[in-house]
């Protein structure tokens, strides 16, 4: 079966089509890491995008649950140069998890073009369907959908100390590791908790998470974070940064085609010293915007944007980069340390990793 | 941190003459250094005497020196020059080396020289195996079990706690001779006992086996300011146990997960980091396939043969950088040049994929053993470059130049299954053939992976393209449909593969593909997956998708690459080729250049005006020069590899710049080409043409012993031998396979001359006479060679002149040609004219200082001869220039040291001096370690029976030499002695040699090579020019 995926700038690339045979509208968004696809397909941070990988072979090394950020497949639709359907190692096909999932591949798209289409025009809306047929009306492109993704209920992981809230924008799993390898107790919340719930589970600090969207459409609930934050150490990763910036003053605005791969250089302003980090987003803070009570923390070596603050008071961090990596470079974890050495308590972290 | 601002006068090591293990890389890593540090402002002084390379030209360093690598010549130039720094991490293993030993006399410290880049501390600390270990102990990075053993009771202790397998490693002896692996008790004491009789000094290490691990490895760069990067990984096909230089390696690593990519990477960055590298670095793991457990292999705290494998396969420039980074630069401050907009520190992100084969030397060396270990045997290797992983593998089977037959080998075609299977357990250069051979035959891939232990991926991509190949071969031509054809073209498959599949010509395949509009595409190596504009002119072909377009407004010319470096086509091409480039920007041109092979300069994406990399067949090429809209093209700088596809460009309508393809055919078919002699009035060499066994003999009493037999089109006399009588003819033609016809030529005893000459068919120059020390009978590329001629008569020597340029001035050729003399007495027979650039090109260029391959450019595209500024012949020639051989037997074992008619040797040397004993010291203490030490007056030399007689043991006794001979002490008794150097051996071939050979010692089986050392150790005095 062929099928067509088709730009809202009119342009269409053909490609085969693979598992679930079911239309899909979304921002198309490219991911550039080499290696990565089981977590990225689970990261909810993709919510409902297509997401088309530069790297043109997928599937070599196979699905193994362990490896997953989620319980699904979070884009809605994936586009690949290759799909690797031949003998694994170990775990399941990515088609057969695909499958599963429901979710479609389309295979043989020169995603070279499509890439260099976006990087020229913008990411902008996509649909992916079966050859020949009419396009869809256009939907503009989904801003608020971090009520897709986040916790329905409150969980409490883990029973050492300290106790960190995770405010569930749509975390992936290797935060929570994150912290649980830390030997911390964690609660998640879904994000619409209030300051009163909160203060029922003596938190010692909290972790706002990555997640899909626009900040802005969660500026209804800037007070309370900033509340939040102000009450508690606290670490921002990816939209939990770009909200606790927006909380304190800060404006944000959408990148032309994000930043979405495993190599993109930060500097950290206070050591100078350059590494590698992984990124998925598409919204950064505005440079220009920065309150006086926030300074940069880390800055992007390419194009100088903010990728990460600090409160030059209170007690909390926030990077735009994922330190827990999964996928991508492992080199940033000592921003968990960082986090913790916000927290003022008694049996300090033993077990770094 | 900005540059030193101190720095500006560096002494720049390079790695000297080619061998196995350290090749054309160090030109392309050389070159970058040289080239990074100048643009800093920073006077750059060069040693390196290996002539053949675009690093010793005057337009890479300030000043050059052809000078043996050894401390002694180091310090010298220390004396002299007095530079700021010395940077030694260019040089291969010869250069740290040399900066070791350099920094452990104070001789750096005498000079007040700093060393750049990596602290000496470091580089030990990589180099020596206990530092290491217990570096790596405290950064809890796993290094495999292993123990320095001296008895056969202690390797059982180890291997009690260890388990088996265990590999047994003996001390000092090389080509892996003695040692191996064992999986049971038994073999194991057998190899111990084995292991410690082969070490001289009766040690062997024993360390716990992972062979069967996948074996990855990381290109790392850090700067002095702790910013760590990886370039790229990279994954061999081949599991541990097979040498990573003689692996099937893919870039970036196919089957692992982001968490043991990651694992790996992290582990690199606290190596790099622990050891404080500054500049790159080269990290290789073994990675359990199931359980994820790894093992650090090797750290090579340097630029090597992988990071310019990376380089290639990334288009990012490690070496440049690592330059810039050695002088005190950090990786944000420099501009990734590639796309110009972003920084030097980050990761490359590919969008493709690429693949190594090496190339090795076993089509020409049968007799060698070609089992693959731990020693690496390639000479060189090819990559390819495409978006899927069947594709890249056709276009890399391609660009090996091999005689096959698409995907096969045909010798194959012959064997038994079972004979095959055991290649695929003990592998040698044919493994990859093997197992495409058994595919096809109907072997499974998990049967293949069971044997083999490479991972089922790499097996579904060989299999992909065996069931492809045979669903292919059940249609015919007019079933073939457009979607057909192009799922073909996808799969790598070229019209000449699928000609002989349908039975059509290649043509008409090709001209129904352009009607359907199948035609590749060119992508470009951006280091960015297209997430950046990027600005590079770095491409390669694909079968599916859009053009990145390339902006161009000159008028073009392509000029074709030479290939993998095997013997007898080596970096001399790569440095032609680069030449010619240069020549072209010159006159206004653009240059694009198309090559397959990742070490070279030529494929530095900043040479020429577009790099285009792709296999060297002729289909591959006109696919080029069609999307680029060129219709000439130059192939007299590729080698024989670029003239092999003169006929078919031309057939299709590209102008061959300087001679027509009908020339080159004059030249190298023997019955034309000696019909051409005489037609110009010149005499012959007797010989025939045979087609058949039996016109070789009736050649044989036409001519009477001793023939030369050999193929036509031939690289490095592959295929030639000397038979003295009907004996060994009979040997002959019942061992070998031969292909018809063959030429038949009486063999001439004589001096061996040869010429460079350039050209325009009216008006010719002779840049350079080379004299051969060793008589006929020894091929060109292994004998010594001296320019100007010593022993050849002024009479003679006129007599050359005036006969290359009556040959000259007769042949409709345009650019450069060489041409092969040898004198017998007052006769001077031309042997062969090479209507191509030749290995003597670089070293007559240098002697003379005359750009002879640019002004044979020039000469190709109208230039008139007499705007070249050339008038005297030899150019006024400063002094002797010497070229000797350097061979790699220690690395091919059962290879006969003999000199032959057969090339052998993978490297040279050249030495220059007023005084031509001194030329010829320098040259050969330069090309051998061991004619060093002897030349200082350590060491002894051996005779063996048949050789020693009163005045030749008297010749080298007088002049100092510590000599035995069989009536002193048996062969066996001298090779236990440390200081054991030189063999003479003149008789015919003997196993005495081959294993003097592979225990590294200086070997001389001609009487005039002997003596040609002998001279030095007294020169004659006197001036000489």
């Amino acid at each position: 079966m062929k099928g067509t995926l088709s730009l809202s700038n009119g342009q269409s690339f053909q490609g085969i089509w693979k598992g679930a045979a079911k239309d899909v509208q979304g921002e198309i968004v490219f991911f550039t890491g080499m290696t990565g696809y089981e977590e990225v397909l689970t990261d909810p941070s993709y919510h409902g995008q297509i997401i088309v990988f530069s790297y043109p072979l997928m599937g070599q090394y196979g699905i193994q649950t362990a490896h997953l950020e989620s319980e699904s497949i979070q884009p809605a639709g994936i586009i690949v140069t290759e799909l690797y359907e031949g003998a694994l190692e170990k775990g399941i096909s990515l088609f057969d998890f695909a499958l599963q999932h429901n979710v479609p591949i389309m295979s043989g798209v020169d995603t070279r073009s499509v890439i260099q289409t976006i990087r020229e025009d913008g990411t902008m809306q996509a649909v992916m369907q079966l050859e020949g047929k009419p396009l869809p009306a256009w939907k503009p492109i989904r801003t608020f959908l971090v009520p897709h993704v986040t916790a329905k209920a409150i969980t409490t992981h883990g029973d050492d100390s300290p106790h960190i809230g995770l405010i569930d924008f749509g975390y992936k799993k290797s935060i929570l590791q994150a912290l649980l390898d830390r030997g911390c107790k964690v609660t998640v919340f879904p994000y619409t908790v209030t300051t009163d719930e909160l203060s029922d589970y003596q938190l010692d600090g909290l972790l706002f998470s990555n997640g899909p969207g626009d900040p802005a459409s969660l500026e209804h609930k800037l007070a309370d974070y900033k509340k939040w934050a102000t009450t508690y150490p606290s670490l921002g990763i990816c939209l939990g940064h770009q909200l606790l910036a927006s909380a304190f003053g800060a404006s944000t605005e959408k990148l032309p085609f994000g930043h979405r791969g495993a190599n993109h250089p930060v500097m950290n302003m206070k050591t100078n010293r350059v590494s590698m980090s992984s990124q998925n987003h598409s919204y950064v803070v505005k440079k220009d915007s920065l309150p006086d009570s926030l300074s940069v923390l880390y800055q992007n070596v390419n194009d100088g944007s903010i990728e990460g603050v600090q409160h030059n008071e209170l007690p909390f961090i926030t990077v735009q980069f994922h330190p827990e990596a999964s996928p991508g470079p492992a080199e940033h974890h000592e921003v968990f340390d960082t986090f913790f050495d916000l927290i003022p308590f008694e049996k300090k972290v033993s077990t770094h990793a | 941190m900005p540059k030193h601002q101190e720095i500006k006068k560096v002494l720049v090591i390079g790695s000297g003459a080619i061998v196995i293990g350290q090749a054309a890389e160090f030109d392309y890593s050389g070159t970058q250094a040289c080239t990074a540090l100048r643009e800093e402002g920073i006077e750059v002084i060069l040693i390196n005497n290996n002539p053949a390379t675009i690093m010793t030209d005057e337009t890479t360093a300030d000043r050059v020196y052809f000078e043996p690598l050894t401390v002694e010549s180091v310090k010298a130039i220390l004396e002299k020059e007095k530079p700021d720094g010395l940077l030694a991490t260019v040089g291969g293993q010869t250069g740290l080396n040399l900066a070791m030993a350099l920094t452990d006399q104070g001789i750096l410290e005498e000079y007040g020289v700093k060393l750049l880049g990596t602290e000496i501390e470091s580089i030990k600390m990589a180099e020596d195996r206990d530092a290491f270990r217990s570096l790596m102990k405290k950064l809890n990075e796993p290094v495999p079990d292993s123990e320095i053993i001296y008895t056969v009771e202690e390797a059982l202790a180890f291997a009690n706690t260890a388990g088996y397998p265990v590999i047994v490693r003996p001390a000092y002896t090389l080509g892996g001779f003695g040692g191996g692996i064992a999986s049971t008790e038994e073999a194991f004491i057998s190899l111990v006992e084995q292991g410690l009789s082969a070490s001289p000094i009766h040690q062997c290490l024993v360390e716990k086996s992972i062979a069967g691990y996948k074996e990855v490895e990381y290109e790392v760069m850090r700067d002095a300011s702790g910013t760590c990067i990886t370039i790229c990984n990279m994954e061999n096909l081949d599991p541990v146990g097979v040498h990573t230089g003689d692996s099937i390696v893919v870039a970036p690593s196919q089957t692992l997960h982001d968490k043991e990519y990651h694992m790996l990477r992290t582990a690199s960055i606290n190596i790099i980091e622990a050891l404080g590298i500054v500049g790159g670095c080269n990290i290789q793991f073994a990675l359990h396939p199931e359980t994820s457990e790894y093992f650090l292999i090797e750290v090579n705290p340097r630029v090597s043969r992988s990071s310019a494998l990376a380089s290639k396969a990334t288009g990012y420039p490690i070496a440049r950088l690592a330059a810039k980074l050695a002088v005190g630069y950090s990786l944000h401050e420099l501009k990734n040049p590639v796309t110009g907009t972003t920084f030097a520190s980050f990761e490359p992100a590919l969008d493709y994929v690429t693949v190594k084969i090496p190339r090795w030397p076993f089509d020409q060396f049968s007799e060698a053993n070609r089992k693959l270990g731990t020693q690496m045997k390639a000479t060189g290797e090819v990559m390819a470059i495409e978006r899927s992983m069947e594709s890249a593998f056709q276009k890399a089977i391609r660009s090996l130049d091999m005689k096959l037959d698409g995907l096969f080998l045909p010798a194959f075609s012959s064997w038994e299954v079972q004979s095959l299977k055991e290649i695929l357990t003990e592998p040698d250069d044919r493994r990859l053939f093997a197992m495409l051979e058994l595919l096809k035959r109907g072997t499974t891939a998990e049967e293949i992976v069971n044997l083999t232990g490479i991972s089922p991926y790499f097996l579904h991509v060989l299999s992909k393209l065996i069931h492809s190949h045979q669903d292919l071969s059940e249609m015919t031509w007019t079933e073939i449909t457009q979607d057909r054809l192009a799922y073909a073209k996808k799969l790598g498959f070229t019209d000449q593969q699928l000609s002989s599949l349908w039975n059509v010509p290649a043509n008409l395949i090709r001209t129904q593909r352009k009607k359907w509009g199948i035609t590749p595409s060119y992508r470009m190596v951006d280091t960015c997956a297209a997430e950046f504009e990027a600005k590079t002119n770095y491409f390669y072909s694909t079968w599916s998708g859009s053009t990145d377009q390339r902006e161009s407004v000159k008028p073009k010319v392509a000029v074709i690459g030479s290939g993998p470096i095997r013997i007898g086509q080596g970096i001399e091409f790569d440095y032609c080729c680069v030449h010619s480039v240069i020549a072209l920007q010159k006159l206004g041109y653009e240059a694009v250049l198309i090559n397959n092979n990742p070490e070279t300069v030529s494929t530095d994406y900043e040479t020429a005006d577009a790099l285009y990399f792709e296999p060297l067949t002729s289909e591959d090429i006109l696919n080029v020069l069609e999307a680029e809209g060129i219709d000439q093209v130059i192939v007299q700088f590729g080698g024989q590899t670029s003239i092999n596809v003169a006929k078919e460009l031309e057939e299709s309508g590209i102008t061959l710049l300087g001679s027509t393809s009908e020339l080159l055919d004059q030249m190298e078919d023997r019955d034309r080409f000696y019909t051409f002699l005489e037609s110009i009035g010149l005499p012959v060499i007797p010989g025939f043409s045979a087609n058949q066994p039996a016109e070789v003999w009736q050649a044989a009493d036409d001519l009477s012993y001793p023939i030369l037999l050999r193929p036509s089109y031939v690289i490095g006399g592959s295929g030639m031998i000397k038979l003295n009588s009907d004996e060994e003819l009979e040997t002959y033609l019942a061992s070998a396979q031969i292909e018809y016809p063959v030429l038949v030529d009486k063999f001439i005893e004589g001096k061996e001359v040869e010429v460079d000459v350039l050209s325009d068919g009216k008006n010719a120059w002779i840049s350079a006479v080379f004299e051969h020390i060793e008589g006929t009978g020894v091929h060109s590329g292994d004998s010594i060679s001296i320019t100007p001629p010593l022993n050849l008569p002024a009479k003679m020597l006129d007599h050359v002149c005036d006969v290359s340029m009556h040959i000259a001035k007769n042949l409709a050729f345009t650019g450069l040609f060489n041409i092969q003399f040898v004198c017998q007495k007052d006769t001077l027979y031309v042997i062969e004219i090479n209507p191509r650039a030749s290995r003597t090109v670089p070293i007559s260029s240098k002697v003379t200082n005359v750009p002879l391959v640019q002004h044979a450019t020039a000469l190709m595209l109208g230039t008139e001869f007499n705007d070249l500024g050339i008038h005297k012949n030899f150019n006024g020639q400063r002094g002797f220039t010497v070229k000797a051989p350097v061979f790699s037997h220690i690395k091919l074992p059962d290879l006969s040291p003999a000199l032959t008619p057969v090339m052998t040797s993978t490297g040279e040397v050249i030495g220059s001096d007023s005084n031509p004993d001194i030329a010829i010291q320098k040259a050969l203490t330069g090309a051998s370690q061991q004619l060093a030490d002897l030349w200082s007056g350590k060491g002894s030399i051996y005779m063996t029976a048949e050789t020693a007689n009163d005045t030749l043991i008297g010749e080298w006794t007088d002049k100092g030499m510590h000599v035995f001979t069989p009536s002193e002490l048996s062969f066996d008794e001298w090779m236990k002695r440390s200081d054991k150097k030189a063999l003479l051996s003149f008789e015919s071939d003997t196993p005495l040699i081959k294993k003097a050979a592979i225990h590294r010692l200086h070997i001389w089986t001609r009487p005039e090579t002997a003596q040609a050392f002998l001279g030095t150790l007294s020169p004659r005095k006197g001036a000489f020019v």
